[in-house]
């Protein structure tokens, strides 16, 4: 029945699910507009909805170091490659907290907002990426607060703190693959729990267990010298190289690991388009099953 | 050509039936457990039959259609007969599993309005967000933030959360951000059942403006007066078939059923709301002084029916409700009271006189009730559709005019009593 028509006329053709390589990259730019508004309602909420509002944003990373700092530093003694422990552990916490943040709330999308999802179709990444960046304004509050004590021990006399500033140079590209990198895994999660509701609940634990993976409460050096046959495991852990080179950059510990770092990215790059594939597929026949 | 906004391609859609999976990666781990140790599957319900698991139902089957700019499109159809699937496709909250959907343009449904509100945000923030979930650019919104405040009724509470608003203005404010938001493809779905009388009108006027302004209304709901209302044309889908495409008129048509016309009818069979029948029962009726229904103006309808009762009760009577041809009730009649006591079978002979009645098709809705003391009705049984009574149409009685019931109604007043006078 279909008439001949100029080629573009039809805004949208919908089909049933095609290709595995059937992702929406116009549609997604046309609504960067709710993209942004969604990021500007998660901050907005952080003000209204709490008592001490923003103030958490700053004093939870500060608790989890001093806790860190007494639990890992002072009773189980591990060593912080010659830093202060406080500044080892709140650089390594706040990069973390990050990406774990990001992972927890973007592997629950489809559970989270089922209900918007029955009634209104937009393009469904526009979610997790609103979160991706609603945490990354979180995290940006939390690094100028971490910014500020590298300058305090950085200025002391007979500072062992050196931040690199060659390495600093590269932060966006280290923030932008921790977005990423969230994100792949979470997309990845979202689109299991078509099948697994549970799935989600499960997601938190193991991030739990990711942590110790890597070297946030211990530096990968301590890795290197205790079990050096384990190191190039451990270094497919895409987080690892990346804690690192964030604290090389910062405290200006020993980078040893950054022929590691592009092994990092290439592992976050697989692993973000996995995410979106394999999202994008779920999201067309999602609403069926859950 | 550049007039087609929508194009219905073949269109399928199936569900799977059954579990597939259990649905948590727990259940799926302790099933897998008890399979390799020899046991019972402990997920598997007790007596449940699995012979329906994997298959599939069809929701919609090979549907087809079009609408252009300025087209007032009604689905009508029974429960189930696959509306809702339908939108859903077109809004593209799922896929289809056969066929295409082409669109020009923006799609925007009100399947529900007010989705994506925040109740911690204002008003005027939830505005910005619910229009940018609809697909509307922030600039737009922007350009139309006066109308849609305006529209939505409630601007002295713009800048209040809404979670301190009546559901009422929550509909409002919802509405009036889809409202204004100027889809080339404007779907709803029977959100006119909320908010006070005045806004329904004005929801409605705003729909056909729609239309009028050159872009296509896709219109679901049960409320075929309001159907009449706002569509140029109706689809009458049944069991996902796409049976008729035409004029609203005959949609209703068929929606309202062919009829039945037989002048014996086994009442006993017939479907019923939910707790009736159960204590009183009509089980036949015999028409008696008609071979198909049809009947003249000012006419009688006679007929016979039976029925038991399980139960004594002194003041029942038989009501009788007529409902027009887009289902909306017209008249109602009463016997007298009357007493039946228990496990009794009693026949009535009913004479209705048709007085009045303007020609056309009528829908029989019959019960059996009592009055209640204290006031109110305590309905034993009820048939909503008994069948269909016809009045035929005799210009001679109406003054040599061919009744428009559209236009005219159902009830025919007596001729208007007059005398020429002086002119002042």
């Amino acid at each position: 029945m279909e008439a001949q028509r100029p080629k573009n006329y039809w805004t949208a053709r919908i089909r049933p699910k095609a290709g595995w390589f059937d992702v929406d990259l116009k549609g997604l730019w046309r609504y960067k507009d709710l993209v942004w508004l969604l990021v500007k309602r998660d901050f907005t909420l952080i003000y209204k909805q709490t008592i001490i509002g923003p103030a958490w944003i700053v004093i939870q990373p500060l608790l989890t170091t001093i806790v860190f700092t007494v639990v890992f530093g002072n009773i189980a003694g591990l060593p912080t490659d010659g830093m202060p422990r406080f500044m080892f552990y709140m650089g390594g916490n706040i990069a973390w907290q990050y990406f774990a943040n990001c992972l927890n709330r973007t592997s629950k999308t489809f559970v989270t907002h089922r209900q918007l999802f029955e009634k209104v179709y937009f393009p469904r990444l526009c979610m997790p990426l609103s979160t991706v960046l609603s945490q990354l304004i979180n995290f940006l509050v939390q690094f100028a607060l971490f910014i500020g004590f590298v300058i305090i021990y950085a200025l002391r006399p007979n500072a062992v703190v050196h931040p690199n500033w060659r390495l600093i140079l590269l932060t966006p590209v280290m923030l932008i693959q921790m977005g990423m990198l969230s994100l792949g895994c979470g997309l990845i999660v979202s689109a299991m729990t078509r099948k697994y509701r549970d799935l989600a609940i499960l997601v938190s634990f193991c991030v739990q267990l990711w942590m110790y993976a890597t070297p946030v409460t211990y530096p990968a050096s301590m890795i290197a010298e205790r079990f050096p046959e384990l190191l190039g495991v451990y270094m497919l852990n895409p987080m690892t190289p990346l804690i690192e080179l964030f604290r090389s950059a910062y405290l200006g510990t020993q980078s040893y690991y950054m022929n590691y770092y592009w092994l990092s990215v290439s592992i976050t790059v697989a692993i973000f388009l996995t995410g979106v594939v394999l999202f994008s597929h779920a999201e067309k026949t999602f609403m069926d099953t859950i | 050509m550049d007039e087609r906004l929508l194009e219905i391609d073949n269109v399928s859609k199936q569900f799977q039936l059954g579990s597939f999976g259990a649905g948590t990666l727990k259940q799926d781990f302790k099933s897998w457990l008890a399979r390799i140790h020899g046991r019972e599957d402990p997920n598997r319900k007790i007596g449940y039959d699995a012979s329906h698991d994997g298959e599939w139902f069809t929701a919609l089957d090979g549907v087809s259609f079009s609408a252009d700019r300025g087209d007032a499109l009604a689905l009508i159809g029974r429960n189930g007969a696959g509306k809702s699937t339908m939108l859903k496709l077109i809004s593209r909250i799922t896929a289809p599993t056969g066929g295409e959907i082409r669109i020009h343009g923006r799609v925007a449904s009100l399947l529900e309005v007010g989705t994506g509100f925040h109740p911690e945000l204002t008003g005027r923030e939830n505005i910005f967000l619910n229009g940018a979930i609809l697909g509307m650019r922030k600039s737009e919104i922007n350009a139309k933030l006066d109308e849609i405040i305006e529209f939505s009724e409630i601007e002295q509470f713009i800048d209040t959360p809404v979670k301190r608003y009546s559901s009422g203005m929550y509909v409002k404010l919802g509405f009036a951000v889809a409202a204004n938001l100027a889809p080339d493809v404007l779907i709803c779905d029977e959100v006119l059942a909320v908010g006070d009388l005045n806004f329904q009108q004005k929801c409605l006027s705003k729909m056909t403006d729609v239309a009028r302004s050159g872009r296509a209304v896709l219109y679901v709901s049960h409320n075929m007066r309001t159907v009449t209302q706002l569509c140029n044309r109706a689809l009458f889908l049944d069991h996902g078939h796409l049976l008729y495409d035409g004029t609203v008129e005959r949609a209703i048509e068929l929606y309202g059923g062919a009829g039945n016309r037989d002048v014996d009818r086994d009442l006993d069979a017939m479907p019923r709301p939910r707790k009736r029948g159960e204590t009183m029962r009509m089980q036949h009726m015999t028409v008696l002084n008609s071979a198909n229904m049809e009947f003249q103006q000012d006419g009688e309808w006679r007929f016979r029916i039976t029925s038991v009762s399980n139960i004594a009760e002194q003041n029942l009577r038989l009501r009788l409700i007529l409902l027009n041809n887009m289902l909306a009730p017209v008249a109602m009649t009463q016997t007298p009271a009357f007493e039946v006591a228990a496990d009794e079978r009693f026949a009535l002979e009913i004479s209705c006189l048709l007085d009045g009645l303007a020609p056309g098709e009528y829908t029989v809705k019959l019960s059996l009730v009592s009055d209640r003391i204290g006031g109110g009705n305590n309905y034993y049984d009820t048939i909503d559709d008994v069948g269909k009574l016809v009045i035929v149409d005799d210009p001679l009685l109406n003054q040599g005019f061919r009744w428009q019931a559209r236009l005219w109604g159902n009830a025919r007043m007596r001729p208007l009593e007059m005398a020429r006078v002086e002119a002042q």
